[in-house]
């Protein structure tokens, strides 16, 4: 499905522990049958940043971010090629361990999947993957985690209990707790605050400010204010390809027409 | 105008829960005349003994031949159909994700045999057991049944995992589950419920069909001894006994109906207090 025969000689940007990037994108093309969702894409993610990847619906804003952990397996039309490299490896290529890959890279989707068992266990699901099974272990885990995503207080009586009787708000800060437990280095976030009222919006950006000096962070919003709230770094993008990158200074003086309307639209 | 929408609103109303419990009422009803008719020729000999000589005219004995053999023949074929129906649904569902076209055929296909007749069901098991050379047994009527509910099987296995949200897989991936323990620790328990309703309707399409198992299982005294022997079965039991001119034979027919009933009451009933009980963590 990978057609990765012209980047195979190509070596990895360097993405690994020195280098500034985490994730360096070159010439990724993403078809759906006949339709091209990705125009060649070339982008380098900074680490311990937040990364905004803004554009209106449909522009393939979460297929890009979806590629970044080869969820694109999962919709077998989708054909993807080029190369994304993420800690010196290219992840289009190594069929070996998926499982591993995506450890790396946390998920936080547009709206709360939490898994059907207790809140306990939604946060042990991932440890206990990776083999950790004492239990004094995983009972620390899901207090640290609870704590960090300021969720503890709320829920510290009620861990068994199922997560259904959570709010959306505090489902999507058990997802995010759920994701960073097992220790990603990188933080992928589909609109995440989409479903969500003002206030837990809120919290969860606050959370990512907070957490950015350990995670790269990667936020897919359509919303120009929180786009400006949040991010480091700026890829505006539109019908499948990136039209303008740079610091957040691109929000006072964006060069092309796209964005300068884009952003009287959104503001 | 007012009184008009009031009007309107008033008789929609009274039309649907008019459907609603006249549809009630009817099972109701029916149930209540099994039991009444049934109640006089209920008794603990009726449920613990196979007939005896003279049964059919009266005499002593109960229907526990047809009652194991049920069972057996139902729960032989829900077996048979799990064990065949998981793995299409799966199939179904997953790796012909892409072909969108015979993935609708071959749903139209499956829908097609829910409709067939079950006699039909039977005269090919039929016709199949005399190409083998086979009696009338309790495995011919297993494999019959099997026939009949495989389809329904499969088709609510596939209608229970194509409700389970793309998000759901999306999440259990990203945080390292491999497909296999996608599938068990995340698929499986949120499906759950749906699954077992899925059983439950093949179970009691199975244990209350009587034409497919007329000439496949047949019918005996004797208590179900092995799948090579013929094996009686309560719909049957209730057939022959209901067409009797003997009051009290006819009278054991309704008891045999209640004994059914309550059979498919009891599981149902018991399956969802599990259900209940292991899904209470799903997402609604």
């Amino acid at each position: 499905m990978y057609n990765n025969e012209n980047v195979i000689l190509n070596q990895c940007p360097n993405t690994g522990k020195d280098s500034l990037n985490a994730i360096s994108i070159r010439d990724l093309n993403v078809f759906a049958d006949k339709t091209q969702i990705l125009k060649s894409l070339n982008i380098d993610i900074p680490k311990h940043k937040i990364t905004v990847i803004l554009g209106p619906s449909g522009c393939g804003k979460t297929t890009l971010l979806k590629s970044m952990n080869r969820l694109t397996d999962l919709y077998k039309a989708l054909e993807v090629s080029g190369q994304i490299c993420i800690h010196g490896e290219d992840i289009l290529l190594s069929h070996k361990d998926m499982s591993a890959l995506r450890q790396k890279t946390g998920l936080l989707s547009q709206k709360p999947y939490p898994l059907p068992v207790s809140l306990y266990k939604n946060i042990t699901y991932g440890p206990k993957l990776k083999g950790i099974k004492n239990k004094k272990i995983l009972d620390k885990i899901v207090t640290r985690q609870l704590k960090e995503v300021g969720l503890w207080e709320e829920v510290k009586d009620r861990l068994n209990a199922s997560p259904d009787c959570l709010s959306i708000g505090q489902q999507q800060r058990l997802c995010l707790a759920r994701g960073l437990a097992v220790k990603p280095s990188i933080i992928l976030a589909d609109e995440p605050t989409s479903a969500l009222d003002p206030t837990s919006s809120q919290i969860i950006e606050k959370q990512f400010m907070k957490i950015k000096k350990t995670y790269t962070i990667v936020l897919v919003t359509h919303v120009v204010r929180q786009a400006m709230r949040l991010a480091d770094y700026v890829v505006f993008m539109h019908n499948g390809e990136i039209i303008e990158t740079g610091g957040v200074e691109i929000f006072k003086n964006p060069k092309t027409d796209q964005m300068k309307e884009y952003l009287i639209n959104g503001n | 105008m007012r009184h008009i929408k009031y009007t309107e609103q008033a008789f929609f109303k009274f039309l649907t829960g008019f459907a609603c419990y006249s549809v009630i009422g009817i099972l109701c009803l029916i149930i209540s005349i099994i039991f009444i008719k049934g109640v006089g020729s209920l008794s603990w000999e009726m449920i613990s003994q196979a007939p005896k000589g003279g049964y059919y005219y009266g005499g002593d004995g109960g229907v526990l031949n047809a009652i194991l053999g049920s069972l057996y023949v139902a729960g032989g074929a829900v077996l048979i159909a799990i064990v065949l129906g998981a793995p299409a649904a799966l199939f179904i569902n997953s790796f012909l994700f892409r072909y969108k076209r015979l993935q609708n055929i071959i749903r139209y296909f499956l829908d097609a045999l829910w409709g067939i007749p079950s006699i039909v069901y039977g005269a090919f098991g039929f016709t199949i057991m005399l190409y083998f050379g086979m009696n009338a047994s309790l495995l011919a009527g297993i494999i019959t049944v099997a026939c009949l509910i495989t389809p329904i099987m499969i088709r609510s296995f596939d209608e229970v995992l194509s409700t389970i949200p793309t998000g759901l897989h999306e999440a259990a991936l990203s945080l390292g589950s491999t497909r296999t323990e996608l599938a068990f620790k995340v698929i499986f328990k949120q499906g759950l419920p749906g699954f077992v309703t899925a059983i439950l309707l093949a179970f009691g399409r199975g244990i209350g069909d009587a034409a497919s198992v007329l000439f496949t299982a047949g019918y005996t005294d004797q208590l179900p001894s092995g799948l090579h022997e013929p094996a009686a079965t309560l719909p049957l039991a209730i057939f022959f006994q209901l067409s009797s001119p003997i009051p009290e034979v006819r009278g054991r027919a309704y008891s045999a109906a209640a004994i059914l009933t309550c059979i498919i009451l009891a599981i149902t009933l018991i399956s969802r207090l599990l259900v209940n009980k292991y899904s209470k963590n799903n997402l609604k």
